[in-house]
């Protein structure tokens, strides 16, 4: 017999202890650990559906390779428009009591610390103050922000999803809503989606592995050129209309997006937060094309390549100085590849992008405007490599390096702005420990490190806190702790 | 907190759960040793053998845990923590019993029965397709299965029933087909008169472990149990499906009546396009033989 899970059992056994006892000698090394005052409050959205497993009776590791990341069989799943092509999709196969519901949070410790930030030399300030480059870091007990998510189908071949998500202090918006068309006439290769949905990126931010506050991001996947208007991100959930198809076991995949110019943001202005500026009137464009190729044991080997052509506003026709449309469009562009190799336990994710933003765009200069001299449309490469390993489906291990060097700078004519300026290298290593697994709810215990380093300009995290330096020269190395339980229902 | 003592806290924390967690975990990922009553598995039920790929027991155990273990339990007999939810109930591997199978009833199947099944799922239950796993993994799979029963270790699986070429699809054979299906063999009496699945017996049917069973509705399933093809749907009654009320019926028909039931079949399908079929069965990863 395989003594793996508690065998019918619903509730838990020894592996809780053994969480207890991790959190506890967890807790102690934290607690040998000074603490002083600032940042915080990680504010994450990543993807993992209790609700499919209590639809189907499948284990969460049935979908994914340590949840929220999808393995193959998750993929395909999600690419048959959250179907398992078993004649009982159809919500008419349920019971009436399921709803497909599932909630997500993280109650957590976190300790944030950040270099050369810009802090008054006398405490309050006054009289005799000045800014002076200190460390400046803040710990303790937080939640996370929640996700409500509601997926599945509507009718064979209609699929939906809808996620309201909230930050800590329960400010909510919609992170995620559409409707899908599935395999129209009949075609796999043929799917419809229509609302506001994540690219089809082969390394999904959404369903990764990392949720501090520096790590919980990927860089690349945020960049934008220090000083450029652009405020595009290929990781952040865009609004639009997506035409994808796949073959049976999604060995190959596209996807053509049409987009509104507008980062994803609803009520036509460019944030899905009240107060965002009003968006202009063009589309920007996505294409992706993945491939797999069978490594026999080890599994599949996926290859993806893709590109973003997108356009922003570099002005507004505004009335009495507000804002009303964004005018004076002038583009950008983001291409790479990425890749998703498995040797048997062991997976490598591999990520390359490189992107270029118009001259206009990068000195915040309307179009109806001559360029400053010498300005060029800045660029930058970025990527990284994240590593994992699966001891088993409730162990895992993972890490990852990423780095950006910016390849142009706008304003190279300014003498003042170094070559290097808004660089970033960023390491995250970590590992989550699933004490129960099965097909009700999802329960991790979650320890993680990160650190990045900008030249410039504070890192990217996902509290999005802290000063540029006093000096554009500067690195502003950033570091976070977090331990928690991630579960969700 | 200066570098080093964050360093500390990491590693702390990482040790103590490599220590604690990952040990208590793996100390419980083993088979027990077989239970001598059952006999000692061979090494031929170690592996199997599906095409060009030969599957070993010892990798498909992983497999096994991560995708299977819910519904066909730890022992793999049927009693994962999601089987009592599960209509139909999931396969029993301890009794070796399966219903789609190219061998003739009461026999063993041979890998690729076992293997296919696995790719395609089954159509109407919680059982979904596994072609997303690479055919190695796949084998690797039936491999393990295998070593739940010891009928693999003391049987040889049967041999593939001769499928002979398909006889014309013509309207007289059709009518010869419904009568076979109406009077002749009287599938009527469980599939119903219309193959609704709605016959007068089918509320009573139960399967071998006495849960209720559904005969096939041949008017809205989008494919059969075994297959899409012409072929399968000829190798499902002349084999029939072990450990069901569905009998073989190769000792009562002939190939060429078997041929007409499959025609007249043909026309109960409301979803069935001869066009698609075909297309599928060219582009079928079903594998042959071993």
């Amino acid at each position: 017999m395989i003594k793996w899970f508690p065998k019918n059992s619903r509730g838990i056994q020894s592996p809780l202890l053994s969480t207890f006892v991790i959190f506890g000698l967890s807790l102690v090394g934290m607690m040998l650990s000074e603490s002083q005052p600032v940042y915080a409050l990680p504010l994450y959205k990543v993807a993992a559906i209790p609700a499919f497993a209590r639809k189907y009776g499948l284990p969460c590791s049935a979908c994914h390779t340590a949840w929220p990341e999808l393995n193959n069989f998750g993929l395909v799943f999600r690419d048959n428009g959250y179907q398992l092509m078993n004649d009982r999709d159809s919500p008419i196969w349920q019971n009436p009591s399921y709803f497909p519901i599932t909630f997500r949070i993280t109650p957590q410790w976190h300790r944030e610390s950040t270099s050369n930030q810009p802090v008054d030399s006398i405490p309050g300030g006054g009289t005799g103050s000045t800014l002076v480059s200190r460390n400046v870091t803040q710990a303790g007990f937080d939640l996370s922000g929640m996700d409500l998510w509601s997926a599945g189908t509507i009718y064979k071949n209609i699929s939906f999803l809808l996620l309201p998500s909230s930050d800590p202090f329960a400010t909510w918006h919609f992170e995620s809503a559409w409707v899908r068309l599935d395999n129209i006439k009949g075609t796999s290769w043929l799917n419809f989606k229509f609302g506001r949905f994540e690219l089809d990126n082969l390394i999904s931010e959404k369903r990764f592995l990392f949720l501090s506050a520096n790590g919980g991001i990927y860089q690349t996947y945020h960049f934008d050129v220090p000083g450029s208007i652009n405020d595009f991100g290929i990781g952040d959930n865009q609004i639009g209309m997506e035409l994808m198809g796949h073959n049976a076991d999604s060995s190959m995949r596209y996807s053509i997006a049409l987009l509104s110019s507008n980062e994803g943001g609803t009520g036509l202005t460019e944030s899905n937060l009240p107060g965002g500026l009003p968006s202009n009137r063009s589309f920007d464009g996505y294409m992706a094309f993945t491939k797999s190729f069978n490594a026999g044991s080890w599994g599949y080997e996926q290859f993806q390549a893709y590109a973003y052509i997108g356009q922003r506003a570099t002005y507004y026709q505004t009335t009495s100085g507000t804002p009303l449309v964004g005018l004076g469009n002038e583009p950008f562009y983001r291409i790479g590849f990425a890749g998703q190799l498995h040797f048997k336990n062991l997976e490598l994710l591999p990520y390359f992008m490189h992107g270029h933003d118009n001259a206009y765009l990068g000195t915040l200069t309307p179009d109806t405007s001559g360029l400053p001299a010498g300005t060029k449309g800045p660029a930058f490469n970025g990527g990284f490599l994240e590593g994992q390993y699966f001891v088993n489906p409730q162990l895992v291990f993972f890490g990852r390096f990423e780095k950006i060097d910016v390849a142009q700078q706008a304003a190279i004519n300014l003498g003042s702005v170094p070559d290097n300026y808004g660089n970033v290298t960023a390491y995250s290593v970590g590992y989550r420990y699933y004490p129960i697994m099965f097909s009700r709810a999802g329960l991790a215990w979650h320890n993680e490190y990160s650190i990045t380093k900008s030249i410039g300009v504070v890192p990217e995290s996902l509290d999005g806190s802290g000063l540029p330096p006093i000096l554009n020269t500067q690195g502003v190395w950033s570091s976070s702790i977090f331990v928690g339980f991630d579960f969700d229902f | 907190m200066t570098p080093k003592k964050l360093a500390v806290t990491f590693a702390f924390g990482s040790l103590a759960l490599v220590t604690v967690g990952a040990t208590s975990v793996l100390a419980q990922s083993h088979i027990n040793p077989p239970d001598p009553a059952l006999g000692t598995p061979s090494v031929a039920t170690e592996e199997s053998h599906i095409g060009a790929v030969t599957g070993h027991a010892a990798d498909g155990e992983k497999h096994y845990i991560r995708y299977c273990i819910g519904c066909h339990g730890p022992d793999g007999n049927a009693d994962g923590m999601n089987a009592q939810w599960i209509d139909p109930k999931p396969r029993d591997f301890t009794k070796a019993v399966f219903k789609c199978r190219s061998t003739p009833t009461g026999t063993l199947p041979v890998d690729s029965d076992i293997f296919n099944a696995m790719t395609r799922g089954f159509v109407s239950t919680n059982m979904p397709q596994w072609r997303p796993l690479t055919p190695q993994q796949r084998a690797d799979l039936v491999a393990f299965i295998k070593t739940w029963s010891p009928r693999w270790a003391q049987e040889k699986p049967g041999t593939p029933i001769t499928i002979p070429p398909e006889t014309p699809d013509t309207p007289e054979s059709v009518e010869r087909g419904k009568v076979l299906y109406q009077t002749t063999l009287k599938c009527v009496e469980c599939h119903g008169p219309k193959g609704l699945g709605d016959g007068p017996s089918a509320p009573s049917l139960r399967d071998n472990d006495g849960n209720p069973i559904k005969p096939y509705d041949f008017v809205n399933g989008s494919r059969f149990k075994c297959g899409t093809t012409n072929e399968d749907l000829y190798r499902i009654f002349m084999t029939g499906l072990d450990g069901t009320p569905m009998p073989s019926w190769s000792d009562f028909v002939d190939p060429n009546q078997a041929w007409d039931l499959v025609h007249y079949l043909r026309t109960l399908q409301r979803n069935y396009h001869p066009r698609h079929t075909a297309k599928a069965a060219a582009k079928s990863t079903d594998q042959k033989g071993g």
